[in-house]
């Protein structure tokens, strides 16, 4: 049984029960058994690709007239959250394709592109990435280089970008670039000339997930690559509010993935006289996670409730991301040590939670941009940038 | 062809260890346990979808075939119809009852009702629910009916003009292979959801099923709230009476701690003195 400490199953409809049932049910059938490979040799599980259209966790959350399959936010969330409890790569994955592509096309998109894309998305038949950050400009991306210059026959595109998941599986970018200085979004194909993909090696997280860099030299796109309906840094923070979304559910189930298995551990595992689950060291640890995990259960539900009556706001968002991620990283953390050596093996799914959740405490916002997020929410003074003193 | 599937809820059978014995032995306690389909039930949901459709294209059933679910128990054993209907099933039959108010011979009675209502071909059940496991629906029903019956199926062939069908039971040493003229009653086991234990003559034989019941796609779960449930009292069905009842219930005793020997001649030693294995 999975961690509801508060029985929020019984606050669940039918078909959002159904929803993390069967999620779950695909993620143990078809994820589980090879994730630890993938994530050991460096891989994504090209092959589940079109498992995961037939499943229809692809833009799960968008409407049935383009072919997705029109579930309710907190439906959504709860197929993040079993998603993750398989692999947060796995995850990323559905997140960067349904929250980060499929949606900005469906929210500042034309009518066109929304029949011309979100279909074969939704199946997995066309896959996307999410082209904003830069190696110069994560947090700051405000201050982006790239740049669009009106041609003849719709666009020419010039940048790098950095930190790509989905890179080099994509068949489309959403590039994010300045165009007479505003910052405007544009689905490029990746077969054009002058775009190259390149991989980023040697990650020691989200190993089951490609990372890349995005290089576009006079990249042409046609006027029909540009999506009309958004201006300014609010079009892409707009697709981060959904990813974050889906993030601050997600990682409740690599948090309770780490503590099942560390509980079960615990109870097996005798060191002097009894189960080390029998020790007040162990206890505390299991009571404080446990009243973590809770408390950020509760967070996302009523954030969910909130995002369904359309009254969700950004900053709401951030705190369940900050909070929830902290905790998950925490979490695993604290479960590797209650395994001991056995935590830092393959053997148990704790030690690739544990590394994996270090990027998902940096990306979408990082832990201290939400913070930042938080502190202007409360002072009405934003932190982010001043003036730098004057050294002399 | 249109196949009848019974389906009981049971207390969350991966936590079984969790149930509780009331103080006196009068009932078994499940609070806290999420209530889920029987696993062999869910099994037969699995094998009758098998049965009416191309397994390459999962989605439909086969023109003519259905596939009709029904449960007695609790209005929220509606979620249980629910998963199936997004599986694949085609519609579901909810009759409102308490399980304290039913036993097998009851509950066998109740479906010869709904049969002699439905008309199926087949009915296709699990052998026994994880929860009281009986193991006597099944048989019952078959008698009411005077249908043929095929226990513990672990392979199921449908005859390409669908009259009969060829169930494979294990049993020990070997496969027993029974022939059943249609309508038949068909309690099905674990192994029936083997990539290849069911035959339709649709399905390409080359084709792999995963091991096990399938998960209903999202797109599935949305499209089977307007597949048509309907509800209606238990004693709609003009059935009553309950013949068996509880006297007691036990937890099964605490197992004794084992001992260790020191070598292997303790061991031998052992076995043949005290525990009479040599």
């Amino acid at each position: 049984m999975a961690t509801d400490f508060y029985d929020i199953n019984d606050l669940l409809t039918d078909d959002e029960r159904l929803v993390r049932d069967n999620v779950r049910s695909l993620v143990s059938s078809k994820i589980l058994p090879s994730i630890g490979k993938h994530f050991e040799e460096g891989t994504f599980p090209t092959e589940l690709i079109a498992e995961f259209g037939r499943a229809g966790v692809l833009g799960a959350n968008l409407p049935e007239e383009y072919e997705c399959a029109g579930m309710s936010d907190i439906a959504y969330g709860l197929a993040m959250q079993e998603l993750e409890r398989g692999d947060s790569g796995i995850r990323s994955f559905c997140s960067v394709q349904g929250a980060l592509c499929m949606y900005p096309i469906y929210a500042y998109g034309t009518e066109a592109q929304r029949r011309k894309y979100l279909p074969g998305m939704a199946k997995g038949e066309i896959i996307g990435c999410f082209g904003l950050t830069e190696p110069d400009f994560g947090s700051n991306p405000g201050g982006m280089l790239t740049r669009a210059e009106r041609t003849n026959t719709g666009f020419k595109l010039n940048g790098t970008k950095r930190w790509i998941t989905n890179g080099n599986l994509a068949h489309i970018a959403i590039i994010w670039a300045k165009l007479d200085g505003r910052i405007r979004g544009f689905i490029v194909p990746t077969n054009a000339p002058g775009f190259t993909a390149q991989k980023i090696e040697r990650k020691f997280s989200l190993r089951a997930s490609v990372t890349s860099e995005l290089i576009l030299e006079d990249v042409y796109v046609g006027e029909d690559a540009l999506l009309p309906n958004v201006e300014g840094l609010k079009g892409p923070l707009g697709c981060l509010t959904q990813a974050r979304y889906g993030i601050a559910w997600g990682v409740i189930g690599a948090a309770e993935a780490c503590f099942e298995c560390a509980v079960d551990y615990a109870k097996d595992r005798v060191q002097f006289s009894r189960p080390i689950a029998g020790y007040q060291l162990v206890q505390a640890k299991f009571a404080h996670i446990l009243t973590e995990i809770t408390k950020a259960q509760l967070v996302t539900y009523r954030l969910g409730q909130l995002k369904q009556a359309k009254k969700m706001t950004p900053q709401q968002v951030s705190l369940a991301k900050r909070n929830n991620v902290a905790m998950a990283l925490e979490t695993a953390r604290t479960c590797r040590d209650v395994l001991g050596g056995n935590g830092i093996t393959y053997e148990y799914p704790i030690g690739r939670h544990m590394l994996n959740l270090e990027t998902v405490f940096t990306y979408e916002g990082t832990h201290d941009i939400h913070s930042l997020v938080l502190g202007q929410a409360i002072t009405g003074i934003p932190a982010y940038d001043a003036p730098m003193p004057d050294p002399r | 062809m249109k196949i009848l599937v019974p389906l009981k809820r049971t207390a969350d059978p991966d936590n079984a260890n969790k149930i509780k014995i009331a103080p006196g032995g009068a009932k078994v306690v499940t609070d806290g346990l999420e209530p889920k389909p029987n696993p062999f039930d869910e099994y037969a949901v699995e094998s009758a979808l098998r049965l009416t459709e191309n397994g390459t294209n999962p989605k439909a059933r086969l023109a003519g075939d259905s596939v009709v679910v029904a449960t007695f128990g609790a209005k929220e054993a509606s979620q249980t119809l629910r998963q199936a209907l997004a599986m694949g099933a085609d519609s579901g039959l909810l009759f409102e009852a308490s399980d304290e108010n039913l036993d097998g011979d009851l509950v066998a009675r109740a479906l010869a009702k709904v049969v002699e209502r439905e008309k199926p071909d087949l009915v296709v059940m699990g052998k026994q629910a994880v929860d009281g496991d009986s193991n006597q629906v099944g048989q019952i029903l078959a008698e009411r009916l005077g249908w043929p019956s095929a226990t513990f199926a672990m392979s199921i062939e449908l005859s390409q003009d669908k009259k009969s069908v060829i169930v494979g039971r294990e049993v020990d040493g070997g496969v027993i292979k029974l022939k059943l003229a249609l309508p038949a009653v068909i309690t099905v086991d674990l192994r029936i959801v083997a990539p290849k234990s069911i035959t339709n003559h649709v399905t390409p034989q080359t084709h792999n099923y995963q091991e096990g019941a399938r998960y209903a796609p999202l797109p599935m779960i949305m499209a089977a709230k307007k597949k048509p449930l309907a509800e209606a009292p238990f004693a709609s069905l003009g059935v009553e009476g309950v013949k068996t009842s509880y006297v007691k219930f036990e937890a099964p005793p605490a197992r004794k701690a084992g001992i260790k020997v020191k070598d292997v001649p303790e061991l031998v030693q052992r076995l043949r003195a005290e525990a009479k294995a040599l």
